[in-house]
């Protein structure tokens, strides 16, 4: 497949599903549901009113905060899970049963514990993607070829020198997959954090658009971004994947 | 004897097997002595437990029973001294091939660490592909990164697990030839672990067979041919069939009826032969 194939096929898609969306709303003559060109106004129109910026940034930094901490200490904690089997054997059961449990449930106590604060939602978003970012960590020991570690013993590695130059050097491929997993959730999860608690975000312009007036263009509008922004991130992490440090973990496609 | 680089004594090992209470037993009182500088070959039928002896003198295993003194020590773990290359490939992908190399000088000063690596990355032919990741690479080339890596940190010995297993022929060939070279360039203590009789008649000073399990090393022939060895001299076709036949192995192909098929020069095959 050549570049521009590649680049068309999806855009022609898109046209297609927009005129699919835009005659529906037409056809059906709904007088809430917004067409394409009503969501464009909606964004413009939050534009205009200098909020578009202020959600998309207060999103971003609560993912960024949220997601952040998730990985200094996921990364870690899972490969320290992953490389002493007592650790694991003492730890692991508490994690599968914190893991299942959705970040919506924890609404309550995030209210509870840090009030209308920003830190409920980055609390909520921390949640959500420590336990993804720590069980591939965790993984990616469990699945790392041994003899990485013999060579490196061999050439008389310490336990520091050993996880820092070998053990994450080794997980560092599955690791970034498991963080693009756990953004996509952080990215899910900031929606219904500021549903909650907080007066910014595209979450909160979703649930502030319905509720002050009906107004289901803004309502599509945030949807549409949250959408995009999520793609954004994902193709950021995904650029990741292209450095020769971690290329070698990839399937053979790719190189 | 005290100018053994290497003694093996009553070496024994058992491994738990599958079923409680269950045990395999590996090795059975192995016996050697490695002199300084010496290139030994271990040869032995697949599952012999070559390479568990391998790894016991790497110190990667701990032997059930018996002793292995390496330069006057027992061996408790590995060392930096005594590097292995391992079969499945030890190099590190994430590493270019001038960091793999330097791999083992981590705490010199730059200059004296990019001078050894240039030097050892030339003897192993890879000058130009300093900077290329082990994926960009073909098995053999990778191959000689790890024994480079190896050589680079300036071991006593080195131990080698069938480095050259996954290679092709042609291949296989050339990277013996290097190996052989470079061990009479720099004089170390080679223990090389390979389950290809020729290979061990190629590379040689000394060949320990191993019988099948338990093992134990059931002879020890000397293979004093001179180098560069003639893989078609007289002397080297009695060594091998000496190694053959010490492992109870034919050195005919088929049953008689389709004997006629075989094109090679008889009565001398070539490679492959069938367990007797």
């Amino acid at each position: 497949m050549n570049r521009a194939t590649k680049i068309l096929l999806p855009l022609g898609v898109a046209a297609i599903a927009l005129v699919a969306w835009h005659c529906g709303v037409r056809l059906l003559r709904s007088d809430l549901f917004p067409t394409p060109l009503d969501v464009v106004r909606g964004i413009v129109e939050l534009a205009q009113a200098g909020l578009l910026l202020k959600y998309i940034v207060a999103s971003l930094f609560r993912v960024t905060w949220g997601f952040g901490l998730a990985v200094l200490i996921g990364v870690p904690l899972g490969l320290v899970l992953g490389w002493y089997s007592r650790f694991y054997a003492a730890l692991n059961p508490l994690l599968q049963i914190l893991r299942p449990i959705s970040p919506i449930a924890w609404i309550p106590l995030a209210i509870l514990w840090f009030g209308v604060t920003d830190a409920a939602p980055i609390f909520l978003i921390f949640l959500a993607s420590v336990f993804p970012i720590t069980v591939a960590s965790c993984a990616a020991v469990h699945n790392m070829q041994p003899v990485y570690v013999r060579a490196a013993r061999n050439f008389g590695l310490g336990t520091v020198a050993l996880f820092r130059q070998v053990i994450f050097r080794a997980c560092l491929p599955q690791i970034l997959t498991g963080l693009r997993i756990a953004l996509g959730i952080a990215w899910l999860v900031v929606v219904a954090a500021e549903m909650i608690a907080v007066n910014s975000g595209l979450g909160y312009l979703i649930i502030d658009a319905r509720n002050a007036g009906k107004r289901y263009d803004l309502v599509v509008a945030g949807m549409v971004l949250i959408g995009l922004i999520g793609l954004g991130l994902d193709y950021l992490v995904r650029q990741l994947e292209k450095f020769d440090e971690v290329r070698w973990g990839y399937a053979s496609n790719s190189r | 004897m005290s100018d053994s680089v290497i003694s093996l004594r009553d070496v024994w090992m058992t491994f738990p097997g599958k079923r409680p209470g269950e045990q395999i037993h590996v090795l059975e009182s192995v016996n050697a002595d490695i002199a300084r500088g010496e290139f030994v070959c271990i040869v032995g039928p697949s599952g012999c437990g070559k390479s568990t002896l391998l790894n016991i003198v790497g110190g990667f295993l701990t032997q059930t029973r018996g002793e292995v003194i390496v330069e006057n020590a027992p061996v408790t773990g590995p060392d930096r001294r005594r590097i292995f290359v391992f079969q499945e490939n030890g190099v590190f992908p994430w590493l270019s091939v001038e960091d793999n190399i330097g791999f083992g000088l981590r705490n010199m000063p730059a200059d004296k660490k990019n001078a050894i690596v240039a030097h050892y990355t030339e003897m192993v032919g890879l000058s130009g592909f300093e900077k290329a990741y082990p994926r960009e690479l073909s098995g053999g080339m990778r191959q000689r990164v790890e024994i480079a890596r190896a050589l680079a940190a300036n071991p006593d010995i080195i131990y080698m697990d069938e480095p050259f297993g996954a290679l092709d022929f042609i291949t296989r060939l050339k990277m013996r030839a290097d190996l052989v070279r470079i061990w009479q360039a720099e004089q170390k203590t080679i223990l090389f672990v390979t389950h290809d009789i020729e290979e061990a008649v190629q590379l040689a000073d000394r060949v320990f067979v191993m019988s099948t399990r338990p093992a134990t090393v059931q002879k020890e022939i000397t293979i004093d041919l001179p180098r560069p060895r003639d893989l078609d001299s007289k002397g080297y076709l009695e060594k091998r069939d000496e190694i053959f036949k010490a492992m109870g192995m034919s050195l005919k192909i088929g049953s008689p009826a389709d004997a006629g098929g075989n094109g090679g020069r008889n009565p001398e095959p070539t490679a492959a032969v069938e367990q007797t």
